[in-house]
């Protein structure tokens, strides 16, 4: 029987690796890929984990389809870049049961350090890419890749955009066909890639891409929809969905298959329609092949490389509409903002008192790099707050960087924190990595890792002591300290910026929005004391503001009485109370 | 020209804070839109925008739906969860669309701080444009014993101005949310329903 659901395009692609027999999904969490692992761990038929790393999650995976059976790895589009060790080098090996990279890319940045476009790296490390338009085909689409994976003996690539993975729409359900696992022989010529068998795969691979292009002409995941031919064209994902609002009289090719491309195909295409668009959200990845091709197609010259695409875009830059849009009012910016009750706001509001800056990290506390905090620097990528300080410690020497740290998560240090944390001791560095311990994988929605003591799965497992890792690498100040404790924190840190070598502060409380942590206390205010100094509101909580006659009033229904603002009053006018 | 959408399409856009709870909302409209024979999309944002800021969802349905997002000037309803941000998002209404607010002020950081005030007055200038439902669903849900069924109320207000049976809105509510809460929920729809 099957039956229909309304489902977001995330848990499409985990329901599509059940359906197509999966046995094994590893991941790191990352927007907006998160919610396939979510909704994998539903399945008991499929063994599912996070991994401190997406080329450790992309290792897993080969692995597994190396030993014979269906497996997957799935990350946001920066999670590609560290998997793309493996991933490159995997094309040439090829699998043994099907394997497939899910790579989550995010134009218009709802959630990201950059707007990389993935298939660019599919292309590098010649492995083919299939992109769905919706959540049915997200579910689709998974299920071929694993077939063409076996087929072409080639790991494969689902790519999506925000707007594919966080969309919902209906779906077929249907039920999971298991699986025969391959038959394992050992196979060195094919698996171990050291330079002579390597030698021998790369002429595989390209012809495996060249086979794989000649048939894509037939897949009927690459469709022609021949309508009026005065306007022709080729898209690929979300933005086929605004093709058919935009332009629904105009003929389309649908690209399923984006990489390798079906030169035939889209020749063919080309000489049957006037004036031929090539509409891709970011980069002119199908555009410039078939240009090269000497086809005549109109893209980026008419349409951005940037951010998402809409309808109504190219209503304006296609069909020259005018559209009768009104003006946006002109409002006050919402940026997101560390929660009321955030132990990184109570963190950051000790390090801006102190007027110290920080290589930052990624994860919710890169927002102590907007005001009122701005103590944040610098961000670049998962782990490198504490190479780029250590990098500045060598350019500027020790007393450079005495009013600077590091400032990383806990997941985020087990992601890839802890090889530059490494780094630092074995070439004698100088500086304070401040690692600020929640608990969990906060910005995602709370996904454990290695030092949480759970596993994706559920199980309780024995957490990883950030702590003893540190002593273990010969670190001699490792210091522990109460997230909401400002005035030790604020002592400690005085003490280990001025000294010598390399120390590790961790400071511990617990994510508010776990379900775990418990409110515990309450905020009075007693407005009688209020001086309307405004010491409270630096830290810039949102539960905080000032009344019509200035003194500070709480709004009690986003209060979790954390007691950061009743810390820093001077007279007594905030008082957090047990409830 | 009126921008031409996907025919016979409806467009329904939640807007409010990360943090709100429009979720229940859009499983709600997604549920009455499925069990009606519909064809449905949904988008929401998540990540980092959750944290507090500006966050949107889009609820397409009709016979069939080609994008999942609404766009500027396609909205016939629009449910603001917060005051600014039915200002911010005002805009996206068809010039006969409805315009259901939650009347509520929730400070973004940028007025905490004082870099930006707060607009005064916020409903008046929206009423001289828009057909506008406002309500404190907040005070309404804790004349009903539980704060927490806001969000109830306010999909009460906007069924007001949809086509859908009544029944049909109650029917998708009972089995949408935690068995325990059904009868407060339902109660709290007909709250909205009957606000004028």
């Amino acid at each position: 029987m099957s039956e229909q659901k309304i489902v977001l395009g995330n848990e499409a692609i985990a329901r599509g690796a059940y359906e197509a027999g999966v046995k094994v999904s590893a991941a790191y969490p990352g927007t907006p890929s998160t919610e396939i692992s979510e909704n994998i761990v539903k399945y008991p038929e499929i063994y599912c984990e996070w991994s401190p790393n997406e080329k450790v999650a992309t290792e897993v995976a080969i692995g597994a389809a190396i030993s014979g059976v269906r497996a997957m790895a799935s990350m946001k589009h920066v999670g590609v870049n560290v998997a793309s060790d493996p991933l490159y080098t995997i094309s040439y090996g090829g699998v043994n049961g099907g394997l497939v990279l899910v790579a989550a890319d995010d134009p218009g940045l709802y959630s990201s350090q950059n707007e990389q476009d993935s298939r660019m790296v599919a292309r590098a490390a010649m492995v083919p890419v299939l992109e769905p338009s919706d959540s049915q085909e997200a579910k689709d689409f998974t299920k071929l890749a694993f077939e063409l994976s076996e087929k072409y003996d080639t790991p494969m690539m689902v790519r999506t955009t925000t707007r594919i993975a966080h969309s919902q729409g209906i779906v077929t359900l249907e039920p999971r066909v298991e699986v025969e696992d391959k038959p394992y022989s050992r196979n060195p010529a094919k698996f171990v890639m050291m330079p002579g068998n390597a030698k021998g795969r790369h002429v595989y691979v390209e012809q495996r891409l060249k086979k794989m292009a000649e048939d894509a002409c037939s897949f009927s995941v690459n469709r022609v929809e021949m309508r009026d031919t005065k306007i022709g064209v080729i898209t690929s994902g979300i933005p086929y969905q605004y093709v058919r609002e935009a332009l629904p009289d105009a003929s389309v090719l649908k690209l399923g298959l984006v990489h390798p491309l079906p030169r035939k195909l889209i020749e063919e295409f080309a000489s049957k329609v006037d004036t031929l668009y090539v509409i891709e959200e970011l980069e002119p990845v199908i555009e410039e092949q078939v240009k090269s091709w000497g086809i005549k197609a109109i893209g980026k010259e008419i349409l951005t490389v940037q951010g998402e695409y809409s309808a109504n875009m190219l209503r304006k830059a296609i069909l020259h509409q005018e559209l009768d849009i009104e003006e946006p009012a002109a409002v006050p910016a919402r940026p997101p903002i560390l929660c009321p009750g955030c132990p990184h706001r109570s963190v950051f509001s000790v390090m801006n008192k102190l007027g110290i800056h920080a290589a930052g990290d990624i994860g919710c506390y890169t927002l102590g790099a907007v005001a009122p905090l701005n103590v944040i620097d610098t961000t670049v990528c998962m782990g490198a707050s504490i190479s780029t300080l250590h990098g500045m410690e060598k350019a500027k020497g020790r007393d450079y960087i005495r009013n600077w740290v590091a400032m990383i998560g806990d997941s985020t240090f087990m992601h890839t924190g802890i090889n530059s944390l490494m780094n630092m001791v074995y070439n004698q560095s100088n500086g304070t990595v401040i690692i600020m311990d929640n608990s969990t994988t906060g910005m995602t929605g709370h996904q454990d890792h290695a030092a949480t003591g759970k596993t994706l799965m559920g199980q309780e497992v024995p957490a990883i002591s950030i702590y003893h890792m540190c002593k273990a690498m010969g670190i001699e100040h490792v210091v522990e300290v109460d997230a909401f404790d400002i005035q030790t924190l604020e002592k400690v840190v005085k003490e280990e910026v001025n000294r010598d070598g390399v120390s590790v502060i961790i400071t511990k409380s617990p994510c508010v929005l776990l379900k775990t942590t418990k409110t515990t206390h309450k905020l009075l205010v007693h407005s009688d004391k209020c001086k309307k100094c405004g010491l409270c509101l630096k830290p810039g909580c949102p539960a905080l503001t000032k009344a019509e006659d200035g003194t500070v009033k709480v709004d009690t229904t986003m209060c979790n009485g954390c007691g950061l603002c009743a810390k820093r009053c001077p007279f007594g006018a905030l008082e957090q109370v047990e409830i | 020209m009126a921008v031409q959408t996907t025919q016979e399409t409806k467009n329904i856009m939640i807007v409010g804070v990360g943090g709100q709870g429009t979720l229940l909302t859009s499983r709600i409209l997604g549920g009455i839109t499925l069990d009606a024979g519909y064809d449905v999309k949904l988008s929401e944002v998540h990540g980092m925008a959750q944290r507090g800021g500006s966050v949107v969802t889009y609820v397409r349905y009709g016979k069939e739906v080609a994008e999942p997002i609404v766009e500027e000037g396609q909205a016939d309803v629009l449910i603001a969860f917060e005051r600014l941000e039915a200002l911010r998002y005002a805009h996206f209404l068809k010039k006969n669309g409805v315009l259901i607010v939650n009347d509520q002020r929730i400070d973004p950081i940028t007025v905490v701080t004082g870099a930006a005030q707060y607009p005064a007055d916020i409903l008046d200038t929206l009423r001289q444009k828009y057909r506008v439902i406002s309500a404190d669903a907040s005070a309404e849900a804790l004349k009903l014993g539980n704060s927490r069924v806001f969000n109830t109320i306010i999909i009460g207000m906007a069924a007001a101005h949809m086509d859908f049976d009544k029944e049909a809105w109650l029917k998708v509510i009972e089995k949408t949310v935690p068995p325990k809460t059904v009868a407060i929920n339902l109660a709290a729809f007909e709250v909205g329903y009957n606000l004028k």
